[in-house]
């Protein structure tokens, strides 16, 4: 009934034919939908800390934060500066300054492409989704980098240098240093970043079970 | 076929991780949560279950009766606890104000108001405290670095108790000092024009509008005029001064203060009206005897002298009035600079009344709804409560029994008296509840005296009767009670303010502490709490305030906070902006401070140079206060997180003078120091 579409127009994919779309407009809605909805978890995640720092000593029995944003640092960073100057560490505001100048065009650029995929029928898909699929793990990483980068790159002319050994902190859970209980929790932003992963991974599946059938030979039932 | 797999891989790999995440996040909570609840749970369980025996084996070791273990728990407050009042206690000849929790009596911190006080860096250099405390100098440049104070006055809106701000006097000097409730800081001190001394300060008016001082001791007026003892009655005066309060600036301003001159009576405690009898002013006064003194004359000393009549007056004033003619034209004149309404004028005007009163009456203290003035004479055993309704009436009515030696009518005693109750032998001070009981502080059998007040609050038979007396150690003074001298008193506590400890403390020598007894009044029978010593001064006036009205800042709120201006100082020191800059016989240096330095460390001048060092201690840290203090050259500042200080200085003494961070701030606090370098001047 239609004309064959072939199998190599590997950019774009088959088009829904008009009357399947009338028939089954379900099926091709809902891998849009999971993407648009992992898209817009990925946006709003920039307005959500993604990691935090809390350290604990006994003249601060409030415990002093700092929370991690994409594109910023909040919290207590005056204070904690100032208590690493004892130790030879850097200020945190030098830490990722590039990653965090980028953040916001890099996840909408991510945001964008994950939204491709509601014109993109083809496997290709998947190449647009993987770098916000793999976000999550890049941002870890990174924060991994510039802790290792922090933490054994410590002043040696500091009043405490000799106190303490290079340290890398912890990314999630308790670590000690000097007097303070360091914990680092996973934020909101980061679980968000998450979900949209998982959900972008899940509006694959469905994105293939609704597209698949449309490439001549590939679907059993056409 | 490959895309297939890498999907599969990957979406395989990223639940992987997610589930992961889940897993170790929520033990990571469980285990925060468990922390803090099994700390507070196992010592909790073990207190109680060892309370009873061993709390009884304690009051048994340390012979406690019952009594005194139910006032052991009335007061204990652990740490980390806070108090539900605070009390704003006048400090005495130290010039300072105290403030102290109730019901835990722990002195939290004694504010600077009048007098240098080095750890708040007041009066020890800094720009801001020395223009203050000049503001508060004789204008013929006499410095003046004590004071006596003696009657604390916070805010009030509608009467109550706001915690903005707090007044209080000089009675030394007659001077009137500002404390910002933000920081707890003084911010104003006013040397009033005029007088030299004043008991009657400071009180205000239900909204604020006006702080109350009136002169004790009568001097000529003009103040700087010489008269002699003989010329008493026709050259000494006294004087109501109206300092009129601008809250939007948090000061006291000259526009719409004025004086009203008064004769030479001694005027004493004041009162505000408040509710019906806002508008008014009630002051008592000690010697309308108009005596002289003179004992090694022959003459009767001012002791007797001063109490030789029957009778003296309290003075009625008409504030709302008095203001109105303040600002017309032609009635008042200016002397020293502020705008005085004669004795002439407030009587034609309708501005001043007197009302006789016992003998040497002490507090004239209204009733929370403004129906009563209660006047207690020191001499006398009664209280004699005045009714305002009545005395609007006799003063509608003209109805006087006579004018006084200056022509002020005197309202007929017997018709504003609204019922008269024996206290006791010396009563000073009345403060009241909240339910219509009223504390007389008895000073000569030292007791405090609680009765009920006449209708509305008591009717019958109960009204104006005496209901309980409770010894207090020694010779009380002023007494003060919850919010007792608003329109809305609390009850529960009053404080005995008393003026003699005698054996109430271990012996520290000849001159002995105060003593501030916490009493509870809310029970059935008052109950004596706790003994507080005070050994800074000798206190008068207390105010006590629900401690939830203040709301204090923890630290400035910017960095580079001037507290004399209360905003940034356009002059303060930045991070990285510090510098050292020289001129022409000047170095002026902006420095910042924070933990565990100063920056610049090393400062050479030359001798001769005039100093100036602009400091910001850019903490943001709760308590992350330095000091900043340079050995022999009798300089240090305070400098709490956020403040941006300046002090200007001559560097006469050459050589080398480390300066260093007198708060222990750090761990490296002794390393917290620096060098200033005087090179000598050989010329």
């Amino acid at each position: 009934m239609n004309e064959p579409i072939r199998e190599n127009d590997l950019i774009f994919g088959p088009r829904i034919p008009k009357e399947l779309w009338k028939k089954e407009k379900g099926r091709f809605l809902l891998p849009s939908i999971i993407m648009v909805l992992a898209a817009f978890i990925l946006f709003i995640s920039i307005f959500f800390p993604y990691w935090k720092l809390t350290l604990f000593a006994p003249q601060y029995p409030d415990g002093l934060q700092a929370s991690m944003y994409v594109n910023r640092l909040t919290g207590d960073i005056q204070e904690i500066d100032g208590l690493n100057h004892y130790i030879g560490m850097k200020p945190m505001g030098e830490a990722a300054v590039l990653e965090r100048t980028l953040s916001i065009f890099m996840i909408v650029g991510l945001v964008l492409l994950i939204a491709g995929t509601i014109f993109v029928h083809s496997p290709f898909a998947l190449f647009l989704c993987i770098p916000a699929i793999l976000y999550p793990l890049f941002f870890l990483g990174d924060l991994y980098f510039w802790m290792r980068t922090f933490g054994m790159n410590l002043d040696s002319r500091a009043a405490l240098s000799n106190a303490i050994q290079p340290f890398v902190p912890p990314l999630l859970g308790e670590g000690k240093i000097a007097q303070f209980l360091t914990v680092a929790s996973w934020e909101i932003g980061l679980y968000m970043s998450i979900a949209a992963s998982i959900l972008i991974i899940i509006g694959l599946y469905y994105h293939r079970k609704a597209y698949k059938p449309l490439i001549v030979g590939s679907a059993p039932n056409s | 076929m490959f895309i297939r797999r890498v999907m599969g891989f990957s979406s395989l790999v990223v639940l992987l991780i997610a589930g992961l995440f889940i897993v170790s996040c929520q033990n990571n909570s469980a285990n925060g949560d468990k922390k803090t609840g099994s700390n507070n749970e196992t010592s909790s369980v073990e207190q109680n279950g060892n309370m009873a025996a061993g709390a009884e084996q304690i009051a048994k070791d340390r012979n406690l009766s019952p009594k005194d273990v139910e006032a052991a728990l009335k007061t204990y407050t652990p740490s980390g606890i806070y108090d539900d009042y605070l009390m704003f206690s006048s400090g005495g000849h130290s010039g300072q104000v105290f403030v102290i929790g109730v019901p835990s009596m722990r002195l939290l911190k004694v504010i600077a108001a009048f007098t240098p006080e080095p750890w708040q860096g007041f009066g020890y250099g800094s720009e801001e405290s020395a223009k203050l405390l000049k503001d508060g100098d004789m204008k013929s440049g006499t410095k003046l670095r004590w004071a006596d104070t003696h009657h604390p006055a916070l805010t009030e809106t509608n009467g109550e108790y706001d915690g903005q701000y707090l007044f209080i006097n000089d009675k030394a000097n007659a001077r009137v000092a500002l404390i910002d409730l933000r920081d707890f800081e003084t911010k104003q001190i006013i040397k009033t024009p005029n007088i030299i001394s004043d008991h009657g300060s400071t009180f205000v008016t239900p909204n604020s509008e006006y702080v109350i001082q009136s002169s004790q001791y009568a001097t000529p007026l003009p103040f700087q005029e010489y008269a002699t003892m003989d010329e008493y009655q026709e050259k000494f005066r006294g004087v109501m001064a109206l300092h009129k309060f601008d809250r939007e600036k948090g000061r006291i301003v000259a526009e719409g203060s004025f004086q009203m001159e008064l004769p030479p009576y001694w005027q004493d405690l004041c009162d505000a009206g408040k509710k019906v009898s806002e508008g008014w002013i009630f002051c008592n006064s000690i010697n309308t005897e108009l005596a002289t003194g003179g004992i090694e004359q022959g003459l009767p000393p001012f002791e007797a002298g001063v109490s030789q009549r029957d009778m003296d007056y309290m003075h009625v004033i008409d504030l709302k009035k008095a203001a109105e003619v303040a600002k017309q034209p032609g009635k008042t004149k200016e002397i020293s600079g502020v705008k005085v309404i004669s004795l002439e004028t407030s009587i034609s005007e309708g501005l001043l009344y007197f009302i006789p009163e016992p003998k040497s009456p002490h507090g004239v203290d209204v009733a929370p709804g403004g129906e009563y003035l209660v006047v207690a004479g020191k001499l006398d055993t009664h209280a004699t409560i005045y009714s305002f309704d009545k005395i609007q009436k006799a003063i509608k009515d003209k109805n006087f029994e006579g004018n006084d030696v200056y022509g002020v009518p005197i309202l007929t005693y017997n018709d504003v008296v609204a019922a008269q109750l024996e206290i006791g032998l010396g009563p000073l001070h009345t403060q009241f509840d909240n339910e219509g009981n009223a504390y007389t502080s008895v000073f000569i059998e030292s007791t405090l005296a609680k009765w009920k007040l006449g209708p509305p609050y008591n009717e019958g038979e109960e009204a104006w009767t005496l209901t309980e007396k409770i010894p207090v150690q020694y010779n009380i003074g002023h007494t003060v009670c919850a919010e007792g001298d608003t329109t809305s008193p609390d009850g529960k506590y009053c404080v005995a303010l008393n003026k003699w400890s005698i054996d109430r403390f271990t012996a520290v020598g000849p001159l002995l502490p105060q003593n501030f007894q916490l009493i509870d009044v809310s029970g059935e029978k008052m109950q004596l709490l706790y003994d507080m010593p005070i050994g800074i001064g000798e206190p008068h006036y207390v105010q006590m305030i629900k401690a939830d009205k203040l709301n204090p800042w923890f630290v400035y709120p910017e960095v580079g906070f001037n507290p004399g201006t209360m905003s940034v100082d356009p002059d303060a020191a930045k991070s990285g902006g510090e510098k050292i800059v020289r001129s022409d016989g000047k170095v002026e240096v902006w420095m910042t401070a924070i933990r565990s330095h100063f920056n610049p460390e090393h400062i050479t001048v030359n001798q001769g140079d005039e100093v100036i060092l602009h400091i910001t201690n850019v903490e943001r840290a709760r308590d992350a206060t330095h000091g900043f203090a340079i050995e022999g050259y009798n300089i240090n500042l305070s400098l709490e997180p956020g403040e941006a200080n300046t002090v200007k200085f001559i560097a006469d003494q050459p050589g080398v003078f480390p300066f260093y961070c007198s708060e222990f701030c750090s761990a490296l606090h002794l390393e917290m120091m620096g060098y200033l370098l005087v090179e000598p001047d050989n010329t």
